[in-house]
């Protein structure tokens, strides 16, 4: 048998593929923040109680109103995300002017709110979501036994990536959005409803993460703490893929996902350190990040 | 010099009056027996034991009236939020200001340990129903702690035992990098080779963690015919996930969870956990007793009890008796005399406390039923065997704590 550093071939591209399936959910979380973060200049702490409620609207939905994962894959998003405006509208935006700080702790604040709230309710444990019946089963790969629905979200988030980043550096409304965060009264005065604009890129940065919270729902167990347990290791890849850069989110998201499986068959013990020690190293090296502009 | 005298002199009253204090204490201290509940409300064990734990521990008071011979019985709780420093104060702060003449409750074995370290230094009372591992009565026994529901040594001489026993003898392990999995391991590998399996290999993984696919991978490499989990809570949860995901079990390759929770079968669902052996002190189905007590705890709760939080009612009301019969809350005194009073409950078949405060009970090989078989939502155990008393539980020839003659 073929080994690669001491580990048989097959295993180690098994651990690859699993890599990069996890880096898929750092890739769609990182990107929502980098959203939030590069035009609104929000620091989002709040981002993993989206992913939670993302999953909670998938559970719930379907055990109150029927409604079945691919109608969730769009309607928890979409119902997250005009929850997230109304956060905006009514909260972040009295706030916007002030230093950064003010958002973050508002934001932590009302993660804690919905984690405790729903603690409360559901209890701590968590509930199971099914997978849906269609992404059943897995393939017989040659080197794994790949699960259908692990193949299925690493798809899913490339191509939701993949339009983010399409919609907003490609596209007129992109371009419209890019600059009315860059000066406001600017474009306030070509007509163009800046304040409006904003609400609806929080709203789809929110949007984002609620979809991530779908994809991981019947892999995880649906458990109020699962956002806050990911949210930190998001913020680093963000810090490491550079605050604000939408291209380096996805890429340093990936990118992560593949050297915490290396970790885990190399050093298991480490694998929940490595991506900050990453980000140690890139913060000496470059403190913008990968692929932020030099300030 | 005149200084060390009055000090000198100042401790020698405050000695005399802690000394009256106790004589004084032969009957009911001030007049209530006060029951402070400390246990993870919020955190990660928050459903094995929690505010359900609290409502057990209440039903008990209420079931016996509310007073001990005419004493009233208060009932107070904290969160202990699973840290050692929080727990550790709290408990000393009800000494200090609220008498508590019982400490229950207690999850989290690193809470424990610096609780009843604390409930030793005042000479006070506790029973420890929710923490996992054996060495409370070990080498951190005291003689003011009773442990009543479980530790880690019948889980893993039971489950593992029974699994060797049925062929399963190649084990990989999963095990959580911190004190209480090394331990469950050590435990495990012992009772692995010592009934004629190996292990075959193994894995760290940190603790928490969320994604287990990779270990899954790793065991499934490993050809092992059981992939033991030597973790707690979330983690096994998780892991139990991922592998049915990855179809472990279809592929001839079988799990033994070690710490398993009802309320943990429950979130997971029959479908990802069916066919899981595991160790259980009590199940809320195995007879009319457990039934009956479980369905008022259900119409209270809108869940089924865990053995936790049965254990909480049983050890409660045994206390409570205790006092009644002594007619005193003297702990000294009353943690003798519940050592001599075999317990039969709905909970506890053939249990005592034994010397070093380990009540040992028959503990129960309990296997997780397939979703066909399951009548109902709670419907989620098949008891297999039962483990005798004297069988399950680390015997005193091999203990390290002090209160036993070796």
């Amino acid at each position: 048998m073929t080994m690669i550093f001491g580990v048989p071939a097959a295993v180690f591209l098994g651990q690859l593929l699993l890599g990069l399936i996890n880096g898929a959910f750092y890739a769609l979380l990182s990107l929502g923040l980098a959203v939030i973060f590069g035009l609104l200049k929000i620091v989002n702490f709040a981002h993993g109680a989206m992913y939670m409620l993302g999953a909670f609207a998938t559970l719930l939905g379907m055990r109150y109103l029927g409604i079945n994962f691919w109608a969730a894959l769009l309607l928890a998003p979409l119902f997250v995300g005009l929850f997230g405006m109304l956060l905006e509208r009514f909260m972040l935006r009295r706030i916007a002017h002030l230093d950064h700080l003010y958002g973050l702790l508002l934001t932590f604040g009302l993660a804690l709110i919905f984690e405790g709230t729903l603690v409360n309710m559901f209890g701590f444990s968590g509930a199971r979501y099914p997978t849906p019946e269609l992404l059943q089963g897995g393939f017989q790969t040659g080197f794994m036994f790949l699960p259908k629905y692990r193949a299925f979200v690493l798809a899913a988030a490339i191509v939701v990536c993949v339009f983010t980043w399409f919609m907003i550096e490609r596209t007129r409304l992109g371009a419209y959005l890019r600059a009315g965060t860059e000066n406001p009264a600017l474009m306030q005065a070509f007509g163009v409803n800046v304040p409006l604009l904003i609400t609806l890129t929080y709203g789809f940065g929110v949007a984002l993460a609620a979809f991530a919270g779908v994809l991981a729902a019947p892999l995880y167990p649906v458990s109020p703490t699962m956002g806050s347990n990911l949210l930190i290791v998001v913020f680093a890849v963000v810090v490491i893929g550079g605050m604000g850069s939408i291209l380096g989110a996805v890429i340093t998201g990936l990118a992560m996902g593949l050297i915490e499986g290396l970790t885990k068959v190399y050093y298991p013990e480490a694998a929940n350190t490595v991506i900050f020690l990453v980000m140690i190293l890139v913060l000496l090296v470059r403190p913008a990040g990968l692929f932020g502009k030099e300030a | 010099m005149t200084f060390i005298k009055k000090s000198l002199t100042a401790a020698v009253a405050l000695a005399a009056t802690a000394a009256m204090a106790t004589t004084a204490q032969a009957q009911m201290s001030d007049g209530e027996i006060r029951i402070g509940y400390l246990a993870d409300m919020s955190g990660t064990y928050r459903d094995l034991a929690g505010p359900g734990g609290l409502e057990a521990l209440n039903m008990a008071v209420e079931d016996f009236g509310g007073s001990v011979n005419g004493t009233p019985i208060e009932v107070f709780s904290a969160d202990d939020r699973n840290s050692a420093d929080v727990g550790a104060n709290t408990v000393r702060e009800w000494f200090d200001t609220r008498n508590v003449d019982l400490v229950a409750g207690m999850v989290a074995s690193s809470v424990t340990i610096a609780a009843t370290r604390v409930i030793e230094e005042n000479n006070g009372l506790g029973i420890v129903s929710g923490s996992a591992a054996s060495s409370i009565t070990n080498e951190h026994c005291t003689p003011n702690h009773i442990h009543w529901v479980y530790d880690t040594y019948p889980l893993a001489n039971g489950t593992a035992k029974a699994i060797v026993d049925q062929g399963g003898d190649s084990w990989f392990m999963l095990t959580a990098d911190y004190a209480f999995g090394h331990a469950l391991e050590g435990d495990v590998s012992k009772v692995v080779e010592e009934s004629g399996g190996e292990i075959v290999g193994g894995v760290r993984h940190p603790f928490p963690t969320n994604d287990f696919s990779s270990y899954i991978l790793q065991a499934q490499g490993s050809g092992a015919k059981i992939i033991g989990l030597a973790n707690a809570g979330a983690d096994t949860v998780n892991a139990i996930n991922t592998a049915s995901q990855f179809g472990v079990v279809q592929a001839g390759q079988q799990l033994a969870g070690l710490l398993v929770f009802l309320n943990d079968v429950y979130a997971m669902g029959l479908p990802t956990t069916q066919g899981l052996l595991l160790t259980t002190g009590w199940y809320w189905n195995m007879d009319d007793e457990s039934r009956e007590w479980a369905e008022r705890y259900y119409e209270r709760m809108g869940r089924m009890p865990t053995m936790v939080q049965a254990g909480i009612y049983s050890s409660t009301m045994h206390y409570l008796e205790t006092v009644a019969e002594l007619g005193s809350d003297d702990p000294e005194a009353v943690r003798a005399a519940m050592g001599e009073k075999p317990i039969n409950d709905f909970f506890s078949r053939n249990g005592r406390v034994r010397e070093d405060g380990r009540m040992v009970h028959d503990m129960f090989l309990a296997q997780v039923k397939a979703p066909a078989d399951s009548e109902h939502e709670w419907d989620l155990y098949e008891i297999l065997a039962t483990i005798p008393a004297e069988e399950a539980f680390r015997p005193l020839s091999e203990s390290q704590c002090e209160l036993v003659k070796n």
